[in-house]
């Protein structure tokens, strides 16, 4: 137990903490290094070989060379699907990010109806997936849900589920439903850590409320709002469960966005090499959204938002 | 607080590792054992679709258990996931022994995997088989001329349902013709009643109606060339008559304005027709349990049924059904057990299966069901389902199990395009001719 030696040092407190920490050997990472190359390092090489195959699932799979790939970039149901997942995903994250930040920083003060209301915006995240969509699924009926008896009141058409424009938002606003507490929660933790002395100072100098939340509570959040957003837009490019309850990505094909394709292709048409092809594809554009906004945003080169304090 | 939270950390991790390598010792160990389900021991697995008619079977396999040596175990997989999880498990050493099926297009893969055993010789020199089912209903399940399944459970042909009330209180007469369909389509919209209760958010219960609307138009053909492989068949006029009925439907008003959004599954359509919101109803015959289960009392006086109504100018012969003749039990070419396999689908011939399915409200495909009919819960129903079906010249089988799922798959997504006016009757043929 070499490692134990090494605590005294943790105990020393901040100064001690920079550079080497009594971080524990690599070995402690083995079940977890492991356990992430069968679950997700293994799978995912499996689906780049077979997204050069064409595999029914029954007989062996054949090399398909890059058919499927030249497939891919040609098919117009991909196009549109890439594009209502993108659509999905800016929609998510414009409704989402908003609502958030402000509930996350509201449950971050010391209000005394604070932590009973918290824990009733918490409900939704419990939740399964499967049940919240059909949930909605069944207030949402044309004929015998809510939504026919409350939407006419605020000029909403009950058959919203049938319409392409319609149907997208409902997906998007449900998502946003059940992910909200958890980004909510989020910047609550990122608010909580900022420092009581700059907002202190900030009233020393006459700042209000709005130029407090501007200068100090914003700023701050910057590594808070980069870590929720990745979060929220790799989730919206693979949200799946809601669209196949809810809409089986209808009306027509207008809710088929990315994941729901590659079900559809892979599971229902049994066409496994392509629908290989459309995760893959997927990996590779959720990836790299993930990484230039984290270069971008300036959050990879890890600089602390207490810089200079 | 830090140093609290790293040696809290250590303990964690150490509960993190012994957890990690438990799952590890798990998942290793569970693909040792895999491989030994595929049906030794003395067993056959057999899977079937999971639905109230399950007990049916249940009991079937409870009988045959009692005297044969090889037991059966019955595997009911839950109706939505059965496709998917039998496909799966057909790829795995796990694979069942037997297993439920619609014959045509949904066995075809396994046929062409070579997966299946090949029962047409048995069905030709044992008695009990050959004579045991209505030949249309072996026919219609049979692939290029062989046959891989016997029949197992209750007919479920198409019909045209209808609320009684509903008509009786508006002068209509139950449509036989074209004209007469076109006129209860008006007279039900006056009076904001919409005509035809449709679940299109399912897509499946729209293919009915093409389904139905080819087959009058076109005749039977026209869908056989189709089924047999020939995509240039979408191109014949009568499909593109079919898809411009349907947009003349849609576009009249037939189906309401929101039938996008209502649903089969979870019950919309359905009780739009039993809380007189709709007239009528195209669906299949297990419609009436549905209705039976839902609103019993509508069931019993106020659902009427007939025929799908001829087609102006179409040249198919107006008795003709489409729907699911049956369902099928298939062997896997795989088992262990062959003979105790095709001694327990014998069984299925038997006049005491025939009768639990008579008593479940189904209608048997046996040639011996007609006389047992009159012990069902509803007689008239299921005499006149039987005779619809005995008196068709022919019986298409539902497009979405009679083709491949890389064909009926995108067809269901057309037409779901077709029907929410995404895509026009001409875009739908070529859709479907460059489905490969």
């Amino acid at each position: 137990m070499s490692h134990v030696s090494s605590s005294p040092k943790v105990r020393g407190g901040r100064k001690a903490a920079v550079g080497n920490v009594g971080r524990p050997p690599v070995a402690w990472a083995l079940p977890g290094i492991l356990f992430f190359a069968l679950f997700a390092i293994v799978p995912l090489a499996i689906a780049v070989y077979l997204s050069f195959c064409h595999w029914d699932g029954l007989n062996s799979p054949t090399s398909a060379g890059t058919a499927n790939w030249t497939r891919l970039f040609k098919d117009p149901e991909f196009r549109q699907a890439a594009w209502l997942s993108l659509l999905l995903t800016t929609i998510s994250w414009v409704f989402q990010t908003p609502v958030a930040l402000l509930l996350g920083v509201w449950a971050a003060g010391r209000q005394r109806s604070r932590a009973v209301l918290s824990a009733i915006f918490f409900v939704p995240l419990l939740l399964s997936t499967t049940a919240i969509a059909m949930l909605f699924h069944a207030l949402l009926d044309p004929n015998f849900g809510v939504i026919k008896e409350i939407g006419p009141w605020f000029g909403i058409d009950p058959n919203i589920m049938g319409s392409s424009t319609g149907a997208l938002l409902t997906v998007a606003f449900v998502g946003g439903w059940q992910f909200m507490p958890f980004h909510t929660l989020i910047y609550q933790g990122g608010t909580r850590q900022i420092p009581q002395v700059l907002y202190q100072a900030a009233e020393i100098d006459g700042a209000g409320m709005f130029r407090q939340f501007f200068h100090i509570t914003l700023p701050q959040l910057r590594n808070t709002i980069t870590t929720s957003s990745v979060l929220m837009i790799v989730g919206s490019l693979t949200y799946f469960d809601t669209v196949l309850i809810m809409t089986k990505g209808g009306p027509g094909t207008d809710t088929t966005i990315l994941p729901y394709l590659m079900y559809r292709t892979g599971f229902q048409t049994y066409d496994l090499g392509y629908a290989a092809a459309i995760a893959t594809a997927l990996v590779v554009v959720a990836t790299a959204i993930s990484l230039i906004l984290v270069r971008f945003s300036g959050f990879g080169n890890m600089r602390s938002t207490r810089e200079g304090m | 607080m830090r140093s609290g939270i790293f040696t809290q950390g250590k303990r964690a991790a150490r509960w993190t590792a012994a957890g990690a390598a438990m799952v590890m010792a798990g998942v290793l160990a569970g693909c040792g054992s895999d491989g030994g389900s595929g049906g030794g021991g003395g067993t056959l697995t057999a899977y079937v679709y999971g639905d109230d008619a399950v007990k049916v079977q249940q009991a079937a396999v409870k009988e045959f258990n009692k005297t044969s040596d090889v037991k059966v175990k019955l595997v009911s997989v839950p109706g939505t996931d059965y496709v998917n999880k039998l496909r799966s498990a057909m790829g795995s050493p796990s694979a069942p022994d037997i297993f439920f099926n619609w014959g045509g297009g949904s066995i075809k893969p396994y046929v062409d995997a070579n997966q299946l055993v090949d029962l047409t010789s048995t069905f030709k020199n044992d008695a009990t088989l050959k004579d045991g089912f209505l030949p249309s209903i072996v026919t219609a399940g049979s692939l290029d001329g062989k046959v891989y399944g016997v029949p197992m459970r209750g007919m479920q042909p198409v019909m045209l349902f209808y609320n009684k009330t509903l008509f009786a209180e508006n002068n209509v007469t139950v449509p036989k013709t074209w004209e007469d369909l076109q006129q209860a389509i008006k007279t039900f919209k006056g009076k904001g009643i919409t005509p035809f209760a449709l679940g299109g958010s399912d897509k499946w219960p729209e293919l009915m109606w093409l389904e139905y609307l080819l087959d009058r138009i076109g005749g039977p053909d026209v869908f056989r060339k189709i089924q047999n492989g020939d995509s240039s068949a979408w191109g014949d006029p009568a499909v593109l008559k079919t898809a411009q009925t349907v947009k003349q439907l849609v576009d009249d008003g037939a189906f309401g304005k929101n039938f996008n959004s209502v649903d089969y599954g979870n019950g919309g359509a359905p009780t739009l027709l039993n809380k007189g919101k709709a007239a009528m109803h195209l669906m299949g015959s297990w419609e009436y349990s549905t209705q039976l289960g839902k609103a019993p009392e509508f069931a019993k006086k106020d659902l009427g049924w007939t025929n799908f109504p001829t087609v102006a100018g179409g040249v198919g012969d107006p008795a003709d059904v489409v729907g699911n003749p049956t369902n099928y039990w298939s062997v896997n070419a795989r088992t262990k057990h062959k003979d105790a396999a095709i001694a327990f689908l014998k069984t299925m011939a038997s006049k005491s299966y025939a009768q639990s399915l008579v008593d479940n409200g189904d209608v048997p495909t046996t040639s011996n069901a007609a006389s047992m009919l009159s012990g069902s819960p509803n007689p008239k129903f299921a005499t006149d389902q039987y005779e619809m079906v005995q008196k068709a010249p022919d019986f298409t089988l539902s497009w979405d199990q009679a083709l491949e799922s890389k064909i009926a798959t995108p067809l269901l997504t057309e037409i779901s395009k077709l029907f929410a006016g995404k895509s026009t009757p001409e875009q739908f043929v070529a859709a479907m001719k460059a489905v490969k």
